[in-house]
């Protein structure tokens, strides 16, 4: 699969992540190359395998459904750039 | 052209948890902005989410009642999007291997009078988070950002598209609301938003195999908008078609005022949520011993009560629906037809009228009525034995509901039951039916001399002067004359 200037373009804006045109130009040699590697394993008989969805081989530990958490909002908002009535204040967003 | 409307549905059930599904904060309604929003809920750096255990039995519960596979191991994602509600910039949700995949629901529908049954078949359920709210108003050019709600355990239930109209789309959201808070896994409110349905929707020539451009109609919060927005957008996609022009697919938003639904985005700039594994998140292991423990305390399915009612009390399938909306109204029926086994049907007639009628206009549902079931089975007796009329019954009734909530115990809560109300109020204010033939032929007579007229136009074939004399001796008798003696007095009085 060869990957196109404009796909970087597109996930770093996915991403939100600003690139100039040398960086996003970097960057396709760089994941083309990834690419490349994941090209040689796709070619690799993996039928009889398990896919492997984390890294170590130990399962999910669980918590007892319980309140835990006090309310902390004052401290947490001593942080935040700007609240108002209790709510975070962001810049306005409208989908 | 003939065309078909295909319907699939996505429903959110917030699961009925005391704590989020991935932090130890509270998920109570309506606590202060942000009160309820701890350092996971904010994503604040180092954090880590820990999953709930009674979120997974919840899931493992609606998958049991449902028929569907349970995977074990079941793997949570990452759903990448940005939108200051969302702080971690991804909503933890699954992909591939959901904790429930498959089952069905099986609907049964009454309309027109008919009775119906379909099966809708489930794609799958999976376990995710809710985002927090944003509000755009009164924050001059700024929005205000409340994540309460960030972390508040869903069951997302996707449907295969097999509903064909609006009908059979709210009664596939009704049943499995009924099911939803009959398992206890979702309280149902939908105007808190505990219940909230995006429906799939797209047409086709009848006949057609292959599926059209679908829309997606988000956040419906009520069955009604719900039944307007399908028919709505159904009629707008078979017009663009008519028109020789194609759907194009999208995200639309209903407008409950407008009863219109418009375009949200469009598939060009469709987000593209680049699911990978959380690597926060272990593989969830659901064990055997685990489901069957589970199973266990599922209670009877309001699908097996349903045909139970209608093999065991011979009820119509309109009656075994009704009564089994929820467990408190299902628990409080079988209580009073456990009294009065002669007649379930007359039983379901009152649980379902006067009962269902008094408990709405107060706003109160089955689990707080303060009538007893056997106060009422007692009642029911009193009209079968033929102590009073079905008529007088109300009105007996209405006196023993005031009496009983004047009280204001719920009938679960009452450690004493007065099962003799009924008959008091009947003997104190002398409401017993005349069936004493004698004195009814008394009053039969006096209404035949008082009315001459009517005699006269019976006699010359009207048969509307017979009813209106029943109707004269009815009230002669003050409500308390058994209407088929009356009418039997009556028409071999006028014969003779």
């Amino acid at each position: 699969m060869s990957l196109s200037l404009d796909d970087v373009k597109r996930v770093a804006n996915l991403a939100r992540i600003e690139i100039s045109e040398d960086e996003a130009c970097r960057t396709l040699t760089q994941l083309s190359g990834i690419f490349g590697l994941i090209e040689q394993m796709q070619a690799v008989d993996t039928s009889a395998i398990t896919p492997m969805s984390h890294a170590q081989d130990v399962m999910q530990r669980l918590r007892a459904d319980a309140v835990t958490e006090i309310d902390q909002r004052e401290l947490f908002q001593s942080v935040a750039p700007q609240v108002e009535a209790g709510l975070y204040l962001v810049p306005k967003v409208i989908e | 052209m003939q065309w078909e409307t295909v319907i699939g549905l996505e429903v959110h059930a917030q699961l009925s948890t005391e704590s989020k599904i991935f932090s130890g904060a509270s998920t109570a309604f309506g606590a202060a902005p942000n009160a309820e929003a701890c350092t996971v809920d904010l994503a604040l750096p180092g954090v880590l989410p820990v999953l709930n255990r009674g979120a997974v039995e919840r899931a493992i519960r609606f998958g049991l009642a449902v028929g569907a596979k349970i995977n074990s191991p079941s793997i949570f994602a990452r759903k990448n999007y940005f939108y200051p509600d969302l702080p971690k910039g991804y909503q933890i949700s699954q992909y591939e291997l959901p904790v429930v995949e498959g089952g069905h629901i099986q609907l049964q529908i009454v309309q027109d009078g008919k009775e119906q049954e379909k099966t809708v078949r489930l794609v799958r359920a999976h376990l995710e988070e809710d985002a927090g709210k944003s509000l755009h108003e009164d924050f001059q050019g700024m929005s205000g950002i409340d994540l309460n709600r960030a972390g508040t355990p869903l069951l997302e239930i996707v449907s295969e598209p097999d509903m064909r109209s609006s009908a059979e789309a709210v009664a596939y959201a009704k049943t499995l609301h009924t099911l939803v808070r009959w398992i206890g896994i979702c309280d149902g409110n939908m105007q808190e938003g505990s219940f909230r349905c995006d429906a799939n929707v797209s047409v086709r020539p009848q006949g057609s195999e292959k599926l059209g451009t679908r829309c997606e109609i988000k956040n419906l919060n009520s069955f009604r908008f719900l039944e307007k927005a399908i028919d709505y957008e159904a009629r707008r996609q078979i017009e663009i078609l008519e028109d020789g022009g194609a759907i194009q697919q999208q995200t639309r938003l209903f407008d409950p005022e407008k009863g219109e639904t418009r375009a949200m985005r469009s598939k060009e700039d469709a987000q593209d949520y680049r699911y990978f594994p959380d690597p926060d998140l272990l593989p969830l292991e659901i064990s055997g011993s685990w489901i069957e423990e589970v199973k266990k305390e599922l209670p009877e399915l309001p699908q097996q009560m349903r045909s139970r009612f209608e093999h065991d009390y011979g009820l119509s399938m309109y009656d075994a629906l009704a009564l089994t909306a929820d467990r408190d109204n299902s628990e409080y029926y079988e209580a009073v037809a456990g009294k009065l086994s002669s007649d379930p049907k007359l039983c379901a007639n009152w649980v379902m009228g006067e009962v269902s009628a008094y408990l709405n206009n107060e706003g109160k549902s089955f689990d707080v009525c303060p009538l007893s079931p056997a106060q009422l089975a007692q009642l029911l007796l009193r009209i079968k034995d033929g102590t009073i009329s079905g008529k007088i019954a109300k009105d007996v009734f209405r006196q023993m509901w005031e009496q009983a909530s004047a009280e204001s115990i719920s009938w679960k809560n009452r450690k004493e039951v007065d099962e003799s109300l009924a008959d008091r109020i009947i003997e104190s204010q002398g409401l017993r039916q005349i069936s004493d033939s004698s004195a009814l032929e008394k009053l039969v007579q006096e209404v035949l001399t008082a009315n001459p007229k009517s005699v006269e136009e019976f006699k010359a074939g009207k048969e509307k002067a017979f009813n209106a004399l029943v109707g004269q001796v009815m009230k002669a008798a003050r409500g308390k004359a058994n209407p088929a003696q009356v009418n039997e007095i009556l028409r071999k009085k006028l014969t003779e």
